[in-house]
């Protein structure tokens, strides 16, 4: 195989951060190589430098790209030469047509007149390569993410792509829409379409990968083949030490009943008739940590959402308990009342304001607790905060740190920091880990542990399959807003929920997903 | 580090705007004394800075909450000179005393405040459209109540709330010894309260900005406190319109900073959807934003026909864009969530000075628009910047 890209030593320096230091990386034509790293380890950036967002000049080191040394002054550069990033947040436009899309930029004109039946024709042809089946005129706003993600790649098509870049592709896809998208990269590979893919996801690596290249602090660490992939060699490489313990030992010892729903229901706020949740009942007891699975899109955050006040849904019926009695969530700040916090899974669209300094996010959900007759007391709020700050471990210069400068993780630990003052008999924890490195993941795996230690109980929403096995004493399961099993920790495995969700599918549509 | 940077940028956008006054304020005096006029500063010149700007302060006040929870309100004007009408109307048509009318004007500038506020915080129909239909009904209320006359001239009280001065009770009388004493105490206060957040941040740990960059600040503001107390007394005293301002700016500061609600406001405009999943009710914090705002716009309404005696249906023109103005040059963000009322009172004193100033200086009325424009695009351009470095 021959050599399609050659990054040497490259260094990047931001004003007090070394973001990459001497970073190496060499891209065969035709294989898919996967960049793994912690959060903050340099991924993006590195994909910066050779995208040319950091133009030729910014960084130290040589790019050596089909040959040629590489000097791109901007993206356009290395967009002409076939090189195209597809970053996380998507940059299509919602209220613009595939077809618009698709050719913002290069659009398909003659003296500045657009042809559009030129441009829906050859849309149509770039749909059918990334295997879309929708019309070239549909408002792109209007399809899932995960056709989204595919339109960028048709978009990427239509340039003459030969390098393909993708960061974090499926970070915000279902399952069935990433399988999709790794088919399509495998189907990219085999026409000869050399890429490069971030991901945190290791057995999405293991599947699509041919190498794998491991960054750590800004350094790269290793290069493993294909044979040398492996979970357990790659988490290592990533955080610099043996993960024997992914999860933390913990003996749950489940106390009294203490949080029970009764056959909860509730409909959709602008679809009439459209019922979410579909009599669900569940409980959990003191000192226990029960976890909901389930595909994304099957109701576990509108239902713990709906439970929270009311925050999703309308027409909510069923009960809630605590301590055998019902208790009143029809707002949130009674259901605060009544001892229940929710930890979104959008920290920063729900969870956090971010341009605020962490003790004021912190005191947010108790003003009360740091109030005396209704005027604050700022002293007692750093205080309040500074505990919370040492207890969970956030990584901050000061409390007075702006949230938005914190890392994914540590961001996490604040809003953690909001609800546990609060002082909540039950956590519901939605998407815990949601987009933050293996090291601080093993800390919110910590915390919980020490909740269900001190007598709370905790609900944990979550798609990753490993953690739920890992943390929890049971597990429902979740599909189509109803709960389809139960399981044990002794009798849980991945294979017995993807059964569950899949004999459920069959019953409901008729057909074996 | 960025802690500090955070703390210091902080203190930086307050120290500018302090000294962007102070220049300002320095170079009309030297342009008035090149120009061979009487000095800037004299005591007649500060009480009108106060009493033809004491109704923009008051707005201010209100739209900077406003604006903190993430709205605006384009009708104050409107309903600045509504109330006005209403108070006239009371006043001069149907001759209540002044402690009926004040209360009752302030109810009906409530109610009208409730009545913008209800579609915008119950049925999310945008501020701006909401606002901008009530500019447009009050002004046409405003000139239906008038019938398109002017209505006045009111008794001497009604007139006193905008154009008199606290009387002395020491009986000094030249100078006016209250109006010094409480000149005295409002210096010591400044320092004191100083001090005590000095105090307080070094408890917490925040950098605290250095010593001499403190004290200097300390001295600035306070020997301002002198001279203007000073030429104050030896005028006529203390303004009615400074004590009511004074007292004002000191509640909504303490209620903005220090207490549940007011933090509660800043929450809504950082971030609404964080807000309501904290327990927090959105709506209704909104809802009392905008009947606040009535409220003042009736106060403001009420000292601005006092103070010329009449009230017209043109009266209130174009005050929401003074308000509005001192907000954004006062620091707030123009997406919520941010904004102090001492950058407030700073960004209207700016646009105050300056009207006085240029007026003096006799330059017209067509090159002062230009120039406060100017004056705002800047203030925003350099907020913009410092954000961005």
């Amino acid at each position: 195989m021959s050599i399609l890209l050659e990054m040497r030593e490259i260094s990047k320096v931001f004003p007090g951060v070394k973001a990459l230091d001497r970073v190496s990386l060499t891209v065969e034509a035709g294989e898919i190589h996967a960049i793994c790293g912690e959060n903050g380890a340099g991924k993006s950036t590195l994909m910066k430098v050779l995208s040319g967002v950091y133009p030729h000049g910014s960084y130290d080191g040589e790019i050596v790209y089909d040959g040629q040394p590489l000097r791109n002054r901007g993206i356009r550069d290395s967009e002409h030469k076939g090189i195209i990033i597809i970053h996380q947040e998507l940059a299509l436009i919602p209220l613009l047509s595939i077809a618009e899309n698709l050719f913002l930029g290069n659009e398909v004109a003659s003296k500045g007149v657009i042809s559009w039946p030129m441009a829906f024709k050859k849309t149509g042809e770039l749909l059918r390569q990334v295997g879309l089946n929708e019309p070239p005129g549909a408002v792109v706003g209007k399809l899932g993410v995960g056709k989204q993600q595919l339109i960028e790649i048709a978009k990427a098509l239509s340039k003459n792509v030969r390098l393909l870049i993708l960061d974090e592709p499926t970070a915000a896809l279902q399952e069935a829409d990433a399988d999709r998208l790794l088919d399509l990269m495998l189907e990219l590979k085999a026409r000869g379409v050399t890429q490069i893919i971030i991901s945190h996801k290791l057995n999405e690596i293991s599947r699509v990968a041919d190498r794998i290249t491991v960054i750590r602090d800004g350094t790269s660490v290793s290069t493993l083949t294909k044979a040398e992939i492996s979970e357990d060699r790659i988490i290592k490489d990533m955080v610099g030490r043996d993960m024997a313990h992914r999860y933390p030992e913990r003996d749950s010892h489940p106390g009294e009943m203490l949080f029970e729903v009764e056959n909860w229901s509730c409909w959709h706020p602008e679809q009439a008739g459209r019922q979410m949740i579909k009599g669900v009942s569940l409980n959990v007891r003191k000192g226990e940590i029960v976890g909901i699975a389930g595909l994304m899109g099957t109701g576990r955050t509108e239902l713990a959402m709906s439970i929270f006040g009311r925050s999703y849904g309308k027409g909510h019926q069923g009960t809630v308990k605590m301590h055998g009695r019902p208790v009143d969530v029809s707002t949130v700040t009674k259901a605060i009342q009544a001892g229940i916090s929710y930890v979104t899974e959008d920290r920063k669209a729900l969870g956090l304001i971010l341009e605020e300094p962490i003790l004021k996010n912190i005191s947010l959900a108790n003003l009360a607790g740091i109030a005396r007759r209704s005027v604050l007391d700022k002293r007692r709020e750093a205080q309040v905060a500074e505990t919370y700050r040492k207890q969970l471990a956030i990584r901050t210069p000061g409390v007075q740190q702006k949230v938005v400068n914190l890392s994914g993780g540590n961001q996490q630990k604040v809003v953690l920091s909001k609800w546990l003052f609060t002082d909540p008999e039950l956590l519901i924890l939605d998407e815990p880990t949601r987009g933050i490195d293996v090291g601080a993941k093993f800390e919110i795996y910590t915390i919980m542990k020490d909740l269900a230690d001190q007598g709370r109980g905790v609900l944990m929403i979550s798609s990753e399959m490993p953690e739920l096995l890992g943390m929890c004493d049971r597990i429902y399961v979740m599909n189509e807003g109803r709960i389809v099993g139960e399981l044990a920790r002794g009798e849980a495995s991945q294979e017995r929920i993807m059964a569950l969700i899949v004999k459920d599918n069959g019953k409901t549509t008729g057909k074996v997903a | 580090m960025a802690d500090k940077q955070g703390s210091l940028g902080g203190h930086l956008r307050e120290n500018g705007m302090l000294l962007a006054l102070v220049a300002i304020v320095v170079l009309f005096s030297v342009l008035v004394s090149m120009q061979g006029k009487p000095m800037f500063l004299q005591a007649p010149n500060i009480t009108n800075i106060f009493l033809q700007n004491g109704h923009v302060i008051i707005l201010a006040l209100g739209m900077l909450l406003i604006i903190v929870s993430g709205h605006i309100d384009l009708s104050v004007g409107s309903v600045a000179a509504f109330t006005g009408a209403v108070a006239a109307y009371l006043t001069v048509q149907l001759k209540q005393p002044i402690y009926v009318v004040i209360p009752l004007t302030l109810i009906v500038g409530g109610a009208i405040g409730a009545a913008q506020g209800y579609w915008v915080a119950y049925w999310r129909i945008p501020s701006f459209i909401v606002t901008l239909a009530g500019m447009l009904v009050f002004r046409g209320a405003t000139l239906w109540l008038l019938g398109g006359q002017n209505i006045g001239p009111f008794p001497k009280e009604f007139q006193a709330m905008s154009s008199g001065f606290i009387p002395d009770l020491t009986g000094v009388m030249k100078p006016h010894g209250l109006t010094l004493i409480i000149a005295a105490l409002a210096m010591a206060l400044v320092v004191w309260i100083g001090l005590r957040a000095r105090k307080r941040d070094a408890e917490f740990g925040i950098t605290p900005e250095p010593a001499g960059l403190f004290w200097g600040r300390t001295l600035v503001i306070a020997a301002a406190m002198a001279f203007v107390g000073w030429q104050l007394a030896s005028f006529r005293g203390l303004p009615n319109v400074l004590v009511v301002l004074t007292i004002l700016i000191v509640l909504y500061a303490f209620f903005t900073e220090n207490t549940v609600q007011g933090r509660r406001i800043y929450a809504v405009g950082g971030n609404e959807k964080a807000a309501k999943l904290s327990g927090i009710n959105t709506e209704r914090l909104v809802f009392a934003c905008f009947v606040n705002m009535g409220v003042l716009a009736a106060l403001a309404g009420m000292m601005v026909t006092a103070r010329l005696n009449s009230a017209t249906p043109k009266a209130g023109t174009g005050f929401e864009l003074d308000a509005i103005a001192a907000v954004f040059i006062g620091g707030a963000s123009m997406t919520g969530g941010s904004g102090k009322i001492i950058g407030v009172v700073i960004g209207a004193l700016i646009m105050g000075v300056m009207n006085m100033g240029m007026s003096i200086l006799g330059v017209g009325i067509d090159y002062q628009q230009m120039i406060k424009g100017l004056v705002l695009l800047a203030a925003v351009i350099f907020d913009v910047y410092n954000k961005n470095k």
